[in-house]
């Protein structure tokens, strides 16, 4: 049962903490459009923690609701991914960020439809519909940034190669994805590698922007070793319940 | 279409078509799609419902409404969210679709027409305003979830359009 708690927080977490960058942007998007884009997968990326955070309170069975699963938890014990918790720095890196976690997501989604655990399965088939859209509007920014205006290419070049080296952990696997795949539950993320790097390789290629070649790559998150964005961000996050301990609205 | 199995007991139907949609309210919940079933045990009224997308705050919101309406029409209620099988467009029942357009949103066509739409600048969705096919989608996210932005080249109208979800 630890094994397929932390199973779902790993997943959960990752859209936890995206969601709140993307919400972050609520009124201080770069134009209406895109601000009310950005908080629309927001939304979405919350209302399927929720789904995964319930599920994962019936598991824990002690008592627990889905608000301390999200609110209540120390940096450590949060097993997101490094690549989501990198701040807004500009549309350029929101957008970069943004699009290499959407292929991923998308990917696994794919494969996580098909486990035997039937709420697992049923998350997945909602959220990727909704995933679908944002993977789109992900790759359309790249495109369109990418091959813009000499600006606007340097920008997203810079974002893609400073976020690139966050890509790798992405397909690294935990002691409780070991467990839950060999069970059937779970998704083998090592498998998933080929796919992304060549559907990534070949939106870039078409925004006209080159392939980082990075060799070295950044770990930690799905250990609960954070950057030091993440700090920041859940002060941000959890302030409310540690100001009102308990509060409700 | 995809088509799955709704269980209303004939009794509740009056009652859960008075109750709409929180957010676009000439739609009742039925004419969504988001029931799935209603069934009476042991006097207890059980109603399953199903979001649109999941992060839709409208259902907490349709719960309570369920829960008020069912107790002034005799009954107690419980309301249960599930998520499989997961919502579709296609439950948007023809006279929801009628509702849609008279509000002046532009029901959902189908996920191919969804695709040429969104991905290449097709024009097939219908001005809600004047019936003209010459739009264009200025945003893939509006007002709500579900919605998307385009607007009317011909009477210039900002209009929604419900994006397709299969």
């Amino acid at each position: 049962m630890k094994n397929l708690y932390n199973y779902i927080l790993g997943i959960a977490d990752n859209s936890l903490i995206l969601g709140q960058r993307l919400g972050e942007l609520c009124g201080h998007g770069p134009s209406l459009e895109t601000d009310i884009a950005c908080t629309n997968m927001s939304l979405d990326l919350l209302g399927q923690v929720r789904s995964y955070y319930q599920y994962a309170a019936k598991i824990a069975g002690d008592g627990r609701t889905e608000d301390d699963i999200a609110m209540l938890r120390k940096e450590r014990e949060y097993f997101n991914v490094l690549l989501v918790e990198q701040p807004n720095t500009d549309f350029g890196y929101t957008m970069a960020r943004q699009f290499l976690f959407d292929v991923y997501h998308f990917l696994m989604l794919t494969e996580l439809e098909k486990s035997t655990d039937l709420n697992l399965s049923a998350i997945a088939k909602k959220s990727i519909k909704e995933v679908s859209y944002h993977k789109r509007f992900s790759s359309d920014w790249i495109k369109r940034l990418g091959d813009g205006t000499e600006e606007s290419h340097s920008r997203i070049q810079t974002a893609i190669s400073d976020l690139w080296t966050y890509t790798d952990e992405l397909f690294h696997q935990t002691e409780a994805d070991k467990a839950m795949v060999a069970e059937g539950v779970g998704v083998d993320v090592t498998k998933l590698k080929d796919a992304y790097y060549e559907e990534v390789n070949a939106v870039l290629e078409e925004a006209t922007l080159s392939v980082p070649e990075s060799k070295y790559f950044q770990k930690g998150g799905k250990q609960g070793i954070h950057t030091e964005h993440m700090g920041y961000l859940l002060a941000d996050l959890q302030y409310m319940q540690r100001t009102y301990p308990n509060m409700e609205w | 279409m995809t088509t799955t199995e709704q269980h209303i007991n004939p009794k509740l139907v009056k009652v859960l078509e008075s109750i709409s949609d929180p957010e676009i309210p000439v739609l009742s919940i039925m004419d969504m799609g988001v029931v799935r079933s209603a069934v009476i045990e042991n006097d207890i009224v059980k109603i399953e419902i199903t979001p649109t997308y999941s992060g839709c705050p409208a259902m907490d919101v349709i719960g309570d409404d369920i829960k008020r309406a069912m107790q002034k029409a005799g009954y107690t209620a419980e309301v249960d969210l599930i998520l499989h099988p997961a919502w579709t467009t296609d439950w948007i029942t023809q006279r929801g679709r009628k509702a849609l357009e008279d509000y002046g949103i532009a029901a959902p066509l189908d996920e191919e027409a969804d695709k040429s739409v969104l991905l290449e600048g097709k024009q097939l969705v219908k001005c809600p305003q004047c019936g003209s096919t010459n739009t264009k989608m200025i945003s893939q996210f509006g007002s709500t979830a579900c919605k998307a932005q385009f607007q009317c080249n011909d009477c210039q109208e900002p209009f929604d359009y419900f994006k397709c979800l299969k």
